[in-house]
């Protein structure tokens, strides 16, 4: 039996390269980070290679406090992958980061599947390890505060 | 100088193959393109040899060189393709070959959509691969992953936002579905949906109960058209495009769920360039074939194309409201995505002309205003009008 939230087998991240990779890597040191324009100062997620407001190039991944509200959340029951056959119902739950520009991340909402989720309710982040991945990966998961 | 699309293309033909359950057709998907449209020249009576010009959406797999050598086309001239996944091409597909028309760069031009999922695998599926890096990777390993899941918060923040409520979602299947029992070629014929069995029927992704979600099919659709030079050339009465449209509002498109204007199937800012090129309002429009890939997006589509305030949905959406006997906006009057056939929506499409030209198995008396809203959620996104005569 995992630890993890959901059972194995997903497709995981592939912790190579690509646009997305800063922000895998510091996942893997607990750390939650955000794509910031380092020109106008703004947010942006998912990650890009300009800012969308400015059109600089010139966008970091910065470090973020891993706190947030529920913008929207779903529960799943039907499975449409293997690896979630024997799974039960999920929650996947989009959170808004407003110390980002309400940027938003998706992620799983920990705890009791079947738990009444409250559109608004304030999230904080989990580093949810993946030691066996191939490679070894981080998903950010959140839990009700 | 006056830039417009209205009336200056009309419907020749529209043809179908048989539509089967997903997996089950007999013929090759490419085979299934050739049927439909051979169907669709018949249809209009003219030589399939006449065709100039395809075009598709939805990466559509047949091949339009391919189509035109198989039917010894002597000249293609239009060979088109509207980006965007799901259904969100079908009436976009008509505005590019409309334009084509319109401004001489093809005569007759065949829109077509051709699906058999037996032979390359099913939509309603997460992809089974190891690794994924992108956009992917960051809604994937979360089990977020199918068409239903990545639609159903959408859905479930506009209901939050407008108090939305589950009967909404109810009465456009209940409508689907009823209508489907007057049509023999939907694949939900005879097989009738009351309020209990969808109320019991299992939960796919909350907000969607199994009868929320679309059917997955095979075969084929197509739709012929020509200038309105020649609408009187054909046995049917006209048929006039009035207007089509597609389009994506700001950054719909932004990965992991990040489009800002996030609670919508997309059409705010379509909605009133559609009207204004076909010179319509909301309640001008007879008759409706509203894109099901799940009931929630049809209910946010029919807002935001103004037949219904968003605070209203729980009054206007019931099946009454709905049906073609006696509704105030019969709506999937075929039976739709959800119990006609699935067939990214180009179904709908031929259903809105079956209207004009009087000839649904759900008829709506003397309709002069036929809409189609295409793939609502996806981006891009579209929606065309279709009108008769009198409404030039």
């Amino acid at each position: 039996m995992s630890d993890n939230y959901l059972q194995p087998g997903l497709p995981q991240p592939a912790m190579r390269e690509g646009l997305d990779l800063p922000y895998w890597a510091a996942a893997r040191e607990e750390k939650l980070v955000c794509q910031q324009c380092q020109d106008c100062q703004h947010w942006q997620w998912g990650p890009e290679f300009i800012c969308f407001r400015c059109h600089s190039h010139d966008v970091a991944f910065k470090e973020i406090a891993a706190t947030g509200t529920i913008y929207s959340f779903e529960r799943v029951w039907h499975p449409v992958h293997p690896a979630l056959k024997e799974q039960g119902a999920y929650l996947v739950v989009l959170v808004e980061l407003p110390q980002c520009d309400s940027a938003r991340m998706v992620g799983n909402l920990l705890g009791d599947p079947h738990q009444e989720v409250e559109i608004g309710a304030e999230v904080r982040g989990v580093f949810e390890h993946h030691d066996d991945g191939e490679p070894p990966y981080t998903l950010v998961q959140w839990e009700v505060v | 100088m006056q830039r417009t699309l209205k009336g200056k293309v009309v419907v020749a033909g529209v043809g179908e193959t048989p539509y089967y359950k997903r997996g089950e057709a007999p013929d090759a998907e490419f085979d299934l393109a050739l049927k439909a449209i051979l169907a669709a020249c018949e249809n209009a009576g003219i030589s399939p040899r006449e065709v100039d010009g395809f075009s598709s959406f939805s990466n559509d797999r047949n091949d339009a060189s391919h189509l035109a050598a198989a039917l010894g086309i002597d000249y293609l001239r239009f060979a088109n393709m509207q980006w965007g996944g799901g259904g969100g091409g079908g009436s976009g597909a008509i505005a590019n070959a409309a334009a084509a028309i319109a401004t001489g760069t093809a005569e007759c031009v065949v829109v077509f959509r051709s699906l058999a999922q037996g032979q390359f695998g099913r939509f309603g599926q997460g992809p089974k691969i190891p690794q994924v890096s992108g956009d992917g990777a960051l809604t994937l390993p979360y089990g977020l992953m199918s068409p239903a899941q990545s639609f159903a918060m959408k859905v479930k923040r506009f209901m939050y936002e407008n108090g939305v409520e589950q009967s909404a979602l109810r009465a456009l299947s209940l409508a689907s579905y009823h209508h489907a029992q007057s049509n023999p070629r939907a694949v939900m014929y005879g097989r009738p949906l009351d309020e209990k069995k969808y109320d019991e029927s299992r939960w796919i992704v909350e907000p969607f109960h199994l009868y929320d979600c679309c059917l997955e099919n095979d075969g084929a659709a197509a739709i012929v058209l020509v200038s309105a030079e020649r609408a009187k050339d054909f046995d049917h009465k006209p048929c006039y495009l009035l207007s089509a449209a597609s389009g994506s509002h700001h950054r719909a498109g932004a990965s992991a769920h990040n489009a800002p204007l996030y609670a919508t199937s997309g059409f705010p800012d379509l909605a009133p360039h559609l009207y204004e090129m076909a010179g319509v309002t909301p309640s001008d429009v007879d008759v409706l074939q509203c894109y099901e890939n799940f009931t929630g997006g049809v209910l946010m589509s029919m807002v935001e194309h103004g037949f219904c305030e968003p605070d209203e949905c729980n009054e206007f959406f019931i099946k009454e409201n709905l049906i073609a006997e006696g509704g105030k906006l019969p709506t999937n009057t075929s039976g739709g995505n959800l119990a006609e056939c699935y067939m990214h929506g180009l179904g709908l499409n031929i259903e809105a002309v079956r209207q004009i030209w009087g000839e649904s198995t759900s008829q709506i008396a003397d309709p002069n205003v036929s809409m189609v809203v295409s793939g609502p959620m996806v981006t891009p996104v579209s929606s065309c009008i279709f009108g008769s005569e009198n409404t030039l």
